[in-house]
């Protein structure tokens, strides 16, 4: 496969978007485990939700 | 019917007794069109091109400028309250605060255009088709402001937030004001196409602007 | 099950998260392996005869310029949600769709003038397509500030709701304004009438790429509103720790 004399363009365009692609993925998996983290740390302080299933059971 | 006219009326005098911002609204038009010159140099010829643009542009942001205290001082009062309360759609009052507010702060706008026509050195005919122009381009910019004022009254936040919500919307009217315009003074255009669908636009944004206005104020205010 | 008492199953948060749990791992390995897919047949794909290798580009280009458009008709539906129905989902799905959709058309925009800079010798030009999705990516930044904005989610959710009809209403009227303001992009030319015109060899790998990419942005999206969920939980928890501590 040659990419011709474009080839800088058409190498910065793919790498751009899997940059950004993996960028909003680390980010959404960082989040979620953030957010599980504050909820664990919120339970083991002895907060419970009024239900009083456990928070971070997402099942 | 008469509720509505008394709020357009006391609208229209607060907007103009002291304290109210509508003449702020036409000293910074003036300051802005004068700070071109500035920027872009003393030449005639490249002023009278750019004209209808800059005398479009001021007009925008100036008509922006006065937009956040539509809804705000009303806020404050609690006389918002009693608009949303009363008998009268929210709707109509909307269209009325918003009819009010280009009374008071779109046509002087307008009225100065004439005066500013002058310092670009446009002749008596462009400045007239920019000022009709104007007259039927700046209603369009008050009632889609009007949602983002009722946005910005309800959020508590207004200034920078409305503006930038508010700019990406009135585009269209832009593009229009200023093809009209031009086509009136030099361009291939004839005038009567950017002008109809600018004067198109202005009836749309009479039926979408106070519709969204009101189901932002009665989804926001508590 | 009606499409109706699904999403009224829906409604309920626990159940959402999951359905999520259970759903996103096989959308995550269908997403890969059809992204796989497609970025082979796209990279065999043969140099087209005006515009060489850079064809390629349009592989990714247009894949994020057509979910730059569908994640805001998402993020409209979901506003629709939340004005008319009061689906307790709705908020989650319009933020989270929000920034995933600001990225993509981000992603459009790059895509685009990397391509226009070989094509047609700037990296930016006026045409009316690309300052249409310019404008759209400014409302996504727009929206995205106006989320940002407010402490509490459900009154920022109806303010970004009436703003996100607003912006659906208005879109086409903008590109409608661009268009007739300037028109120099070359006419569409896969969906239009009379068929594609676009060559098979061309067509199958962007076809396989805009399902991959409409995969990517569901398995993202559903993460986000899942994250979404979970943030509103931890908000109230604290909120409870607080009143307790105050108490």
């Amino acid at each position: 496969m040659s990419l011709g004399p474009y080839a800088p363009f058409i190498v910065t365009s793919y790498v751009l978007v899997t940059a950004v692609v993996l960028f909003l993925i680390l980010w959404i998996t960082f989040d979620y485990r953030r957010q599980m983290h504050r909820l664990h740390e919120l339970e083991a302080s002895g907060i419970v939700r009024r239900s009083g299933r456990s928070a971070a059971d997402t099942r | 019917m008469t509720a509505l006219a008394a709020l357009i009326k006391r609208d229209v005098q607060i907007a103009l007794r002291v304290g109210g911002g509508a003449l702020i609204g036409v000293l910074f038009f003036l300051t802005v069109v004068v700070l071109m010159p500035f920027a872009i140099g003393p030449d005639l010829a490249l002023l009278t091109r750019l004209g209808p643009a800059i005398l479009w542009l001021g007009a925008l942001l100036a008509s922006l400028l006065t937009l956040d205290r539509l809804f705000m001082a009303d806020h404050d009062d609690g006389s918002l309250d009693l608009i949303a309360m009363s008998r009268t759609p929210l709707e109509l009052s909307c269209a009325a605060k918003a009819l009010a507010h280009w009374l008071a702060a779109g046509v002087p706008l307008i009225v100065a255009t004439p005066v500013l026509g002058l310092l670009l050195n446009l002749d008596a005919g462009s400045t007239l088709a920019v000022a009709l122009t104007l007259l039927v381009g700046t209603p369009a910019l008050t009632f889609t402001g009007i949602i983002g004022a009722a946005l910005a009254v309800t959020l508590h936040r207004g200034g920078l937030l409305l503006a930038v919500l508010v700019l990406p919307l009135s585009i269209p009217v832009l593009i229009f004001g200023v093809a009209a315009s031009e086509a009136a003074i030099s361009g291939p255009v004839s005038f009567g196409t950017p002008f109809s669908i600018l004067a198109a636009l202005s009836l749309i944004s009479f039926v979408v602007g106070p519709f969204a206005a009101a189901a932002s104020l009665r989804q926001g205010l508590d | 099950m009606t499409l109706t008492t699904t999403l009224t199953d829906l409604a309920n948060p626990t159940r959402f998260l999951s359905l999520t749990a259970r759903v996103l791992p096989w959308l995550t390995a269908a997403t890969a392996i059809l992204l796989a897919i497609g970025l082979y047949q796209s990279a065999m794909a043969p140099d087209d005869y005006q515009q060489g290798a850079t064809v390629k580009i349009m592989f990714i280009h247009v894949p994020n310029a057509w979910l730059a458009m569908f994640v805001w008709g998402v993020m409209s539906v979901a506003a629709l949600g939340t004005l008319v129905w009061r689906h307790p989902l709705a908020d989650v799905a319009a933020k989270a769709a929000a920034p995933i959709g600001a990225a993509f058309t981000f992603l459009a925009l790059v895509t685009g003038s990397l391509w226009g800079r070989p094509m047609w010798g700037t990296y930016w030009e006026w045409d009316a397509r690309l300052t249409s999705v310019l404008i759209l990516f400014l409302m996504y930044l727009g929206l995205m500030a106006l989320w940002r904005a407010v402490e509490d989610p459900s009154r920022a959710a109806r303010a970004a709701a009436v703003l996100t009809l607003v912006g659906a209403l208005n879109l086409p009227i903008i590109k409608f304004s661009v268009d007739w303001w300037n028109t120099l992009h070359q006419p569409a030319s896969v969906f239009r009438m009379g068929g594609p015109t676009l060559d098979r060899a061309f067509l199958i790998p962007l076809l396989v790429m805009a399902v991959a990419f409409s995969l990517l942005f569901v398995t993202l999206h559903l993460a986000a509103m899942r994250n979404e969920i979970l943030r509103r939980r931890v908000r109230s928890l604290q909120m409870m720790q607080a009143s307790r501590k105050a108490a």
